[in-house]
């Protein structure tokens, strides 16, 4: 499943630090953090795709605590 | 400006007016040094009033140990600045950090709006007629086969066709065309068009997310994940540029002083320049920024662009090679002249052929048809019956009148006058006697001689013309519109293993292949960059091409490869710049000729030139 979700990030290089470290996350098949668009694209399997959603909010928040993500 | 942004203009000024006011106070009411803590304290002020979420974040980073980031490098130089006796140099570092920061928020929020503007063109709610009235839905919850009500000046919701009504749509937020497009019953509409004065019943064909608008905006906001090759470049360099001048820093920090016993003060300062100068930001956003910007401007004029690679791609094309019916040409026949017979009249032969082709619905039938100015009676036209490929046979009041191809002249056995004009010809004959010809030919686009001469003139060098058409018409064609080189009767394969060998040929510059997206998709997947014309609501075309332009304006290729070339250059600019700055203050920093002021404009000073520069990419070719 992919979807899409409003990502709010300061600069550009957070952006792509963020997109290098949530793609080394078990279960993301493919994510793209866009600076620009403030838009998160997350592709992961159906049955486990919440749990990987919720990794991906924790990890986010992490590097970059500023990062909100919603739907 | 948003609140947080005003916020921080606020903090900024009070912070300047802080600075302003203790500097005074150092410099001129307390000439001889003040004890270092209250001196620190006084400095600290104005620092913490502009930069407490700068330290906090960091301070957060390093709970999670993530060290390269910039506010923890920022703050990494202050703390060292402050550390060093260079007060006013570390407030100053911080608050340029924080204007620079404004500065790049307000002008990616701009570029950022700019380009929203681009996708409000999505549909908020349609109008579904149910059993019981009219009820306003979202457009996601509308099945297909409903029907829908679009009202005057609302936006089309769903790609449907007319049912009832008449009205004019305004297509330019698609196509950036202005003309109005006139609809009725059975016409097909697309969502994101805008309706004019009447009122639309219109039966949906599909669902919202296969729509046209839902695959237009997929398309844009998609683009900027096909990255370029210099954006790949730039993203790697980033990822290696930013650890190694950190650990420059530390190294110009502890080096000198403790193995050549220099002074620490001096090297620490060096040091602090390097940190400041790590912040890879300048590079990350401006390449990306002006692609989307390039991105953004193409679809002003109703030209889609999927992925910064193809802008990148369409900028290097020195050759453009075009499929000719439906893409030079409107695709449509028109009787262009009337060869009668020795003894046949062109009233009569127009008349004949028009009333042998009554019953056919072949392109070259209706031309004849249009051309005939009188009227045809079908119910006098019996056993009609078309021999593929050769034309068509019918009885008219009885007489037999055939009217095709010279094979079908032959076959027939009626000795005829081959005519040797560019063209298809149809040949007539009524009751085995040959009564003429009729001469006709594709026309071509509007524009379609322009176009060519405009890209000429934005550096296409080569043109090619392919195409099935027999080799006398091409290159009348070719000749009317200036295209160089013509391969003709070319079966469908034959196409692709053209465009292969001009593919394979030495070239200095991309090919790009520019098909109407009907059967050409092989070629247009083949190509360095596939342009599709016309596609408004073809889906092939939209699938199988990198460059899609929305309505049929041939003069857009030049646009767009200008808009390609001019974002080249805007990025290019942008990124020998700010690499320019970055080592010249890296070098400068290093020798202790570069002060902490200068290291900041080279972070924050470059980045916001970065991003105004690569705004400009957003008003290309706005005419």
């Amino acid at each position: 499943m992919k979807k899409k979700f409003k990502c709010e990030v300061d600069c550009a290089n957070c952006a792509q630090k963020l997109q290098d470290a949530l793609s080394r996350l078990d279960g993301v098949e493919a994510i793209s953090v866009n600076f620009i668009t403030q838009k998160l694209t997350l592709t992961a399997a159906d049955e486990r795709f919440d749990a990987v959603l919720d990794a991906v909010v924790k990890k986010a928040k992490q590097i970059e605590p500023d990062t909100v993500i919603t739907a | 400006m948003t609140a947080k942004q005003k916020r921080m203009r606020l903090r900024i000024l009070a912070a300047l007016a802080l600075f302003a006011a203790v500097l005074a106070a150092d410099r001129l009411l307390f000439p001889e040094r003040l004890p270092t803590a209250v001196l620190s304290a006084l400095y600290a002020v104005p620092c913490l009033v502009v930069g407490w979420d700068v330290l906090q974040k960091a301070a957060v980073h390093i709970v999670h140990l993530q060290a390269f980031d910039e506010s923890f490098l920022m703050s990494l130089a202050v703390a060292a600045a402050f550390a060093i006796g260079a007060y006013p140099e570390a407030v100053a570092v911080m608050l340029f950090y924080q204007v620079g920061e404004l500065f790049q928020s307000v002008a990616v929020g701009r570029a950022r709006a700019s380009i929203g503007e681009l996708m409000s063109i999505a549909p908020e709610y349609a109008n579904l007629e149910t059993e019981d009235g009219v009820s306003c839905v979202d457009p996601d919850e509308v099945e297909v086969g409903s029907v829908i009500v679009i009202r005057a000046g609302e936006r089309v919701p769903l790609d449907g066709v007319v049912l009832t009504g008449e009205s004019w749509l305004d297509t330019s937020a698609l196509t950036g065309e202005a003309v109005p497009r006139h609809v009725g019953a059975s016409d097909a509409v697309y969502s994101g068009c805008v309706n004019g004065e009447g009122t639309l019943r219109v039966r949906t064909t599909r669902a919202y997310e296969d729509s046209t608008v839902a695959r237009i905006l997929d398309l844009v906001e998609n683009a900027s994940e096909k990255k370029a090759r210099l954006e790949q470049f730039i993203t790697r360099f980033a990822r290696v540029y930013t650890p190694v001048v950190t650990v420059g820093a530390v190294l110009l920090a502890l080096v000198p002083p403790l193995l050549l016993h220099l002074p620490f003060g001096d090297w620490v300062r060096r040091a602090c320049v390097f940190l400041i100068a790590s912040c890879p930001c300048a590079l990350v956003i401006s390449v990306p920024l002006g692609f989307f910007g390039g991105i953004g401007a193409a679809s002003r004029i109703g030209v889609l662009v999927k992925g910064g690679n193809y802008l990148e791609a369409v900028a290097a094309c020195d050759t453009m090679v075009f499929d000719k019916t439906g893409t030079l040409t409107k695709g449509s026949f028109r009787v262009v002249r009337l060869l009668p017979a020795d003894g046949t009249d062109a009233e009569e032969l127009l008349r004949a052929a028009a009333h042998a082709e009554a019953l056919s619905n072949h392109p070259v039938a209706k031309s004849v048809l249009e051309a005939y100015s009188g009227s045809v009676d079908p119910s006098r036209v019996t056993d009609g019956s078309e021999i593929a490929g050769c034309g068509v046979r019918a009885l008219w009041d009885g007489e037999e009148l055939l009217a095709g191809s010279g094979r079908l002249m032959e076959r027939c056995g009626i000795a005829y006058e081959p005519c040797g004009e560019a063209g298809t010809v149809v040949y007539v004959a009524r009751r085995g006697r040959f009564l003429g010809s009729l001469l006709i030919s594709d026309t071509l686009k509007d524009g379609a001689a322009e176009a060519i001469g405009a890209l000429k003139a934005a550096g296409i060098r080569r043109t090619v013309l392919l195409t099935g058409d027999r080799e006398a018409a091409a290159r009348e064609i070719a000749a009317q519109l200036g295209i160089d080189r013509v391969d003709a009767e070319l079966l469908p394969a034959d196409k692709v293993a053209r465009l292969e060998a001009i593919l394979g040929a030495e070239r200095s510059g991309n090919v790009a292949f520019v098909g109407d997206g009907i059967n050409d998709a092989p070629a247009l997947m083949r190509a360095d960059v596939g342009i599709a014309m016309g596609s408004l609501g073809s889906d092939a075309a939209i699938e199988a091409a990198d460059i899609v332009l929305m309505d049929d304006d041939l003069r857009k290729l030049a646009a767009t490869v200008r808009i390609g070339r001019s974002t080249m250059r805007i990025v290019r600019e942008n990124v020998a710049f700010a690499l320019l700055v970055k080592f010249a203050v890296l070098i400068l920093g290093a020798l202790g000729l570069a002060t902490m002021w200068l290291a900041v404009f080279g972070d924050v000073g470059v980045t916001v030139l970065a991003v105004l520069n690569a705004m400009r990419c957003l008003r290309l070719d706005q005419k």
